[in-house]
């Protein structure tokens, strides 16, 4: 469906930020917004009207953090089908008063839990909770399942294999924040070999969220480089945070998210959008920018660099991580 | 566990098993690291040094590779849980003989925020590097902050957030402070992914950490400030 659809235009433009838009609506710091989908129908609604006609072809439903490990802070941990289809439901209306095809993406997130062996969640355990969570999303019509934000390689397989289970086609990204990995310690070319042995395949893989425009098309360089035989995705934040005015604004303009679009094709992305921060208007600017991209040769990191901004030592070659092992001697090599 | 080992720890000198402790830490063995502090504490060492000499040098080798992204979180945590296995016997034995505190930090996540990894990596490193730690765990509302620093009386409020929706929920927090007059009384530092220093500075948060290390290092430059300054007024 994914393939088909890029074929036919070249991209596909997933939507903006949900979070940072329902505050200006008037979420409460701290309160749930998928509880919305319940409450306030009418306003998660208008946020995926509003990526519609700024130019959406995919939006991702209202369900970010709906599964049972993360409504259980509101009390919600019961309510996981009801919120996940409801919110499907909502994006799916949408999505039909469209004159173009626009898909409906589950979101899903991470459970918050560490999993074994480091943490106590167990492999079973997330699985359950995320074919929990992706039964609801298909009951209310979701076209595919969207795993996002995810930091460790035991969260994505357990997520992968839970949402898996209810047979629609899956899209996992995974947030690289920290020296250019992410928290638990993945690149971006380790992901791309990663996302290899998973099960089942996704139909795409990429990075979102993360610090900022540049560093991630430069995660969107490094998982391409390891993976040319893939949808890549690149669903960046709109800049960095700042505190205005008593709100959360990010820094990123309409015309750099517009050359982040750019550059994220260029550097090997077929489904671009943006994340935190991202508005409509955003969007606007980045369907204008693609739309009228002709695809250009792959960047390096010096042109990143310079279009978008500072990226971190490991984008820039300065440092070799490396994954868990550590590199002292152990008592057994003495 | 490790049957291939051919170490043993007792035979180890004093210089000798201190490094064996860092390198055990940085590898997360747990079991070696209370062998090691057992065995420290026979050679009447004094608590505090195998805690000073031992823990916290260990944990600050582990910091500097966490912060120059050689390690990740994975390995801090398992270095931690070594630490606090340390730490478990260290604890009444500091206590009993007096040993000098560093400081003393409440720290917790934000309501509506359930991520606490990184929470719980500042609570460990600051832990071992000889502050108190009372840690609140997540979704906190302001009430639970306000109601720790009555009980405990920390010198330090650490909060953390690790989502865009969440973040805001620390200006409540130093706000409900002001308005009660208490701001000042405390140094309140604020880390998580997607927060950075001038965010800090415009929530009126005293710093912003980066990472666990930064924590560790900022906690300890405040706590030297205050201690200056209380020695000037005095």
């Amino acid at each position: 469906m994914l393939r088909e659809l890029i074929d036919e235009q070249g991209w596909l433009l997933a939507d903006g930020a949900t979070g940072t838009s329902y505050f200006a609506m008037g979420l409460q710091a701290g309160d749930a917004p998928e509880l919305w989908n319940v409450d306030s129908p009418e306003k998660v609604s208008d946020v995926h009207r509003e990526f519609v006609e700024a130019g959406a072809d995919i939006i991702l439903t209202n369900t970010f953090g709906g599964n049972r490990y993360r409504l259980k802070l509101h009390a919600a941990d019961n309510r996981v089908h009801e919120l996940n289809a409801e919110a499907a439901r909502i994006a799916r209306a949408v999505a039909q008063e469209s004159s173009r095809q626009v898909l409906v993406a589950g979101s899903m997130g991470p459970t918050g839990e560490i999993f074994a062996p480091v943490g106590t969640l167990t492999h079973d355990e997330g699985v359950e909770a995320f074919r929990e969570q992706a039964e609801g999303l298909k009951e209310g019509g979701a076209d595919l399942l969207w795993i996002e934000t995810i930091s460790s390689e035991e969260e994505l397989r357990a997520a992968v294999e839970g949402a898996g289970t209810v047979g629609l086609p899956i899209v996992s990204t995974m947030s690289f924040d920290t020296n250019g990995c992410t928290m638990m310690g993945v690149t971006p070319q380790g992901f791309g070999q990663i996302a290899r042995s998973l099960s089942p395949q996704p139909a795409a893989i990429g990075a979102n969220c993360g610090v900022g425009a540049a560093e991630l098309v430069a995660t969107v360089l490094g998982i391409s480089e390891s993976r040319r035989d893939t949808i890549i995705v690149a669903k960046g934040n709109c800049g960095v945070p700042e505190f205005v005015d008593g709100h959360i604004h990010y820094s990123g303009t309409p015309e750099l998210m517009a050359d982040y679009a750019r550059l994220a094709i260029d550097s090997g992305a077929r489904i671009i959008g943006g994340c935190c921060g991202t508005t409509p208007e955003h969007l606007r600017a980045m369907r204008t920018a693609l739309e009228s991209h002709e695809r250009g040769e792959r960047p390096v990191i010096q042109d990143i660099i310079s279009r978008l901004g500072e990226v971190s030592k490991l984008a820039r070659g300065e440092a070799i991580a490396i994954q868990g092992r550590s590199t002292r001697r152990r008592r057994s090599q003495r | 566990m490790s049957e291939e080992d051919d170490l043993d720890l007792n035979e180890l000198d004093d210089e000798e098993l201190v490094q064996q402790m860092h390198d055990d830490l940085y590898d997360g063995l747990k079991e070696e690291i209370e062998e090691a502090v057992n065995i420290l504490l026979g050679r009447d060492w004094a608590p505090y040094r195998v805690l000073t000499e031992g823990l916290v040098e260990g944990m600050r080798i582990v910091g500097i590779d966490f912060r120059d992204g050689i390690l990740f979180v994975p390995e801090v945590l398992l270095a931690a849980n070594a630490m606090k296995a340390g730490m478990f016997i260290l604890r009444p034995l500091l206590i009993a003989t007096g040993a000098p505190r560093v400081g003393k930090m409440v720290i917790g996540t934000v309501k509506g925020d359930i991520h606490d990894i990184g929470k719980n990596l500042v609570g460990m490193m600051l832990e071992g590097a000889g502050f108190e730690v009372i840690d609140l765990g997540i979704n906190n509302p302001v009430e639970n902050y306000l109601a720790a620093i009555e009980e405990h009386q920390p010198d330090i409020l650490g909060m953390s957030a690790l989502l865009t929706t969440t973040m805001p929920y620390m200006k409540v927090v130093i706000d409900t402070l002001k308005e009660k007059g208490m701001r000042d009384d405390y140094i309140v530092l604020v880390g998580g992914a997607p927060l950075n220093e001038e965010f800090a500075t415009a929530i009126g948060a005293d710093a912003y950490c980066r990472d666990a290390a930064v924590a560790v290092e900022t906690a300890k430059e405040f706590m030297a400030r205050k201690h200056n300054q209380l020695s000037a007024n005095a």
